[in-house]
């Protein structure tokens, strides 16, 4: 075992520098999902959709901005902007047009309407951007490599892998864990999140706080995506895959956790990284194995409550 | 409105519908000409591999219009019915027979997933409908069974990893090392096998340090490039495509990986224009045949010229590989129409006909001749290159380019592509052409 480490140590650690970032990622996409399913109990599939716009909409914004003549760093107000203006515009439009319609409703009727609304909003994305890929790196170049040292080499990486998606990540995470517990906004959806009958009864408009926490999760999700964006290509598609794995995250987190989804997000990243270096022909299943696992020893997800039914 | 129907004219109906199918069966070399001709084509509209799928209809539309301006096929004008290969095979099957039964279609292009060829050949022999195979590059097709209605009017999959890998040998024949990333799904799978059985073969002894497979459509490889950094391969071959080629090489590109490593990169042409200078050069680079727009020594250059500033002035964009590959189909429609129509003294063919004269066809693409072999396959020569930036592209083009004959490098009739691999000998290099300079 001493020597496997001692052969295996550093490609491990290697390992985990690129599974962090990917968690970063995948949770900004998750925690939206999980916060939405929270407090207005639908499984959004049109969340993945959010993700790829906002990704297209930091591009078109930051190519916009290079456009003027704008220093490359001006690309991370590009990724901000994206986020709040989808987030901003779609989020309402969704929630009030669609959304409102369906609550309470049969799950499959639930799944149905987003999936519509998925895909409907995929051809969108191919209207207005076309199905050539497009890439705006400006943002991850400006921050140029680090040199990571690997016994008598060194393995350049990103600084924007290395520092601005974990960092970002983890600013999410302590800003929602605040927001929640800290704010009377935040405590509000809480509330409607646990009870939403009792939290109606005394006095809160849980409608205002849908309208809220949709448009919260859906600028999430398209921040997510502004965040990709520097970092690949965007093409047809993106969304579908996003989506899938936030599944994954949110299914092995539990159903309604923050923090549940930052550790899900962290032991898919982590567990998909070490799988390329170890066995890459499970690097496409891992997270799923990591999800059936979690689901047949706890059906509710690792943070998940059980729920007695009410009658 | 709805019209309403007289039992007698619904007679009337009948009685010419049963006429006019006994006259067909006692006369079936008899054709009436149509009105229009028309071809449905299978391609990909919606998914990744839209990339490819919408720049050959776009390609397809301007041919036809351009067709139509000067009178049609025969005489008569081309009217396309385009299908959407995104929603998978089995929806496929159904839209091709639709196409057949419903929609009348004389002739069919299929497709650009290998899976989507592999569905739709066994129908052409089904429903005895000459279907020109346009763009998928599956080995399978013609090595596993014979398909009487089924053609395909380019090179396939083991010419285009074979020219590379020669092309490889011959620049940099002291590798020692080697990675592949490739897609994981048939292509991605089936390319390695050829490559590793031709390598194996022209120089046994090279290590492979990593088979990477990352899921289909990834949007990160991180991971595996971090992993390649560390092992340092001499080569690293990858046969991905589309926006995860992209991906792949801005991401591996900014992490220096293509410093340390040489990049073989057989279908890189569709990329190259959305990578613009940050293509790192000196990489090996494939095109899925001849057509790159610096062609040396195209074979009618104001004919390519001509179709290559139509679409850019339509499009604002460079055509890329599968619209060469749907102008190969069509043009490969327009003789094969015309040789059946002249073997007929003038009259429109049948169905069996129409085959029949695709069965060793020769026609003109822009850049060379094409011959459609006595199994259907197409013989295409294939250009391989080296990564380089000139004035007259904003991306990169080859340089020191070898032109590789079909011949050379296709399997022969009869034989499996990996078993014929197999068989070669590392004195094939001295066959290859030398590189025409610049």
């Amino acid at each position: 075992m001493g020597q496997w480490f001692a052969e295996n140590g550093l490609l491990i650690g290697l390992a985990l520098l690129d599974g962090l970032a990917y968690a970063a990622l995948v949770f900004m996409v998750a925690v939206g999902l999980n916060m939405v399913f929270g407090v207005l109990r639908i499984v959004n599939v049109a969340h993945g959709s959010l993700f790829a716009i906002g990704a297209y909409a930091a591009a078109s914004i930051g190519l916009f901005l290079a456009s003027l003549g704008l220093p490359p760093i001006a690309g991370f107000a590009a990724l901000l902007l994206a986020a709040a203006l989808v987030g901003g515009i779609l989020g309402p439009l969704i929630e009030r047009l669609v959304l409102r319609r369906i609550y309470g409703q049969e799950e499959v009727l639930q799944l149905l309407v987003t999936f519509a609304l998925f895909m409907i909003l995929e051809d969108v994305q191919k209207l207005i951007w076309g199905v050539q890929p497009i890439f705006q790196d400006a943002p991850m170049k400006a921050l140029g490599t680090v040199d990571v040292p690997f016994g008598e080499d060194v393995i350049p990486f990103t600084a924007y892998q290395l520092f601005v998606l974990p960092g970002v990540a983890l600013a999410t995470l302590a800003g929602l864990a605040w927001f929640l517990r800290r704010t009377l906004t935040g405590r509000v959806i809480v509330a409607v999140t646990t009870d939403k009958e009792a939290a109606m009864a005394m006095g809160i408009d849980a409608a205002k706080v849908t309208l809220l926490t949709f448009t919260f999760g859906a600028a999430l999700a398209a921040l997510g995506g502004a965040l990709a964006s520097p970092t690949t290509s965007l093409v047809p598609g993106i969304g579908a895959q996003t989506i899938v794995l936030s599944f994954a995250v949110v299914a092995t987190a539990g159903l309604g956790q923050i923090e549940g989804a930052a550790i899900s997000a962290l032991m898919i990243g982590l567990g998909r990284s070490i799988a390329v270096y170890l066995a890459p022909e499970f690097e496409v299943v891992v997270p799923y194995l990591i999800m059936v696992a979690v689901l047949l020893i706890r059906p509710q997800g690792l943070f998940g409550r059980l729920e007695t039914r009410r009658v | 409105m709805p019209h309403a129907v007289s039992r007698r004219a619904a007679l009337l109906g009948a009685a010419a519908t049963s006429g006019s199918l006994l006259f067909a069966g006692g006369n079936a070399g008899a054709q009436q000409k149509p009105s229009e001709l028309r071809v449905g084509i299978t391609t990909f509209l919606s998914g990744p591999a839209s990339v490819f799928g919408v720049p050959a209809r776009q390609a397809a539309d301007l041919l036809f219009e351009e067709i139509n301006r000067a009178g049609g096929i025969g005489g008569i004008p081309v009217r396309p019915f385009y299908v959407d290969e995104g929603p998978g095979t089995d929806h496929l099957v159904g839209e091709y027979r639709r196409l057949v039964q419903n929609e009348g279609v004389h002739i069919i292009f299929a497709s650009i997933s290998s899976g989507s060829c592999l569905a739709c050949t066994p129908l052409s022999d089904e429903m005895r409908k000459t279907t020109l195979l346009w763009d998928c590059g599956t080995q399978r097709i013609f090595e596993e069974g014979k398909h009487p209605y089924a053609f395909r009017t380019q090179g396939y999959g083991t010419p285009e990893i074979l020219a590379p890998l020669l092309y490889l040998l011959k620049t940099k024949p002291d590798f020692r090392t080697l990675a592949v990333i490739n897609q994981d799904y048939a292509w991605g799978r089936d390319s390695w096998e050829l490559w590793k059985a031709g390598m194996d073969a022209l120089k046994p002894g090279v290590r492979v340090v990593a088979e990477l497979f990352p899921r289909f459509n990834s949007t990160d490889f991180s991971t595996e490039i971090t992993r390649m950094l560390a092992l340092r391969p001499d080569v690293i071959l990858s046969t991905s495509w589309g926006g995860e080629l992209v991906t792949l090489i801005r991401q591996a590109s900014e992490r220096r990986l293509l410093d340390r490593s040489t990049f073989v990169l057989p279908v890189a042409e569709a990329s190259l224009q959305q990578l613009g200078r940050a293509m790192p050069q000196g990489h090996v680079i494939g095109a899925r045949g001849d057509h790159w727009n610096n062609h040396p020594k195209p074979k009618d250059p104001a004919r390519f010229q001509r179709f290559v500033d139509s679409y850019r002035q339509r499009h604002n964009e460079y055509p890329i590989y599968p619209c060469h590959h749907m102008a190969q189909a069509i043009a490969a429609m327009q003789a094969g129409f015309a040789r059946a129509i002249e073997a007929k003294g003038g009259g429109w063919p049948n169905d069996q006909e129409l085959a029949n004269a695709f069965r060793g066809l020769t026609f003109d693409s822009p850049t060379s001749t094409i011959t459609l072999r006595e199994d259907g396959q197409g013989l295409e020569d294939q250009i391989v290159g080296l990564s380089s930036f000139t004035d007259r592209f904003p991306f990169a083009v080859p340089k020191d380019m070898v032109i590789f004959p079909a011949a050379m490098v296709s399997t022969p009739v009869g034989q499996k592509s990996v078993d014929w691999l197999k068989t070669l000998k590392p004195d094939m290099l001295a066959q290859v052409p030398a590189p025409i300079a610049g």
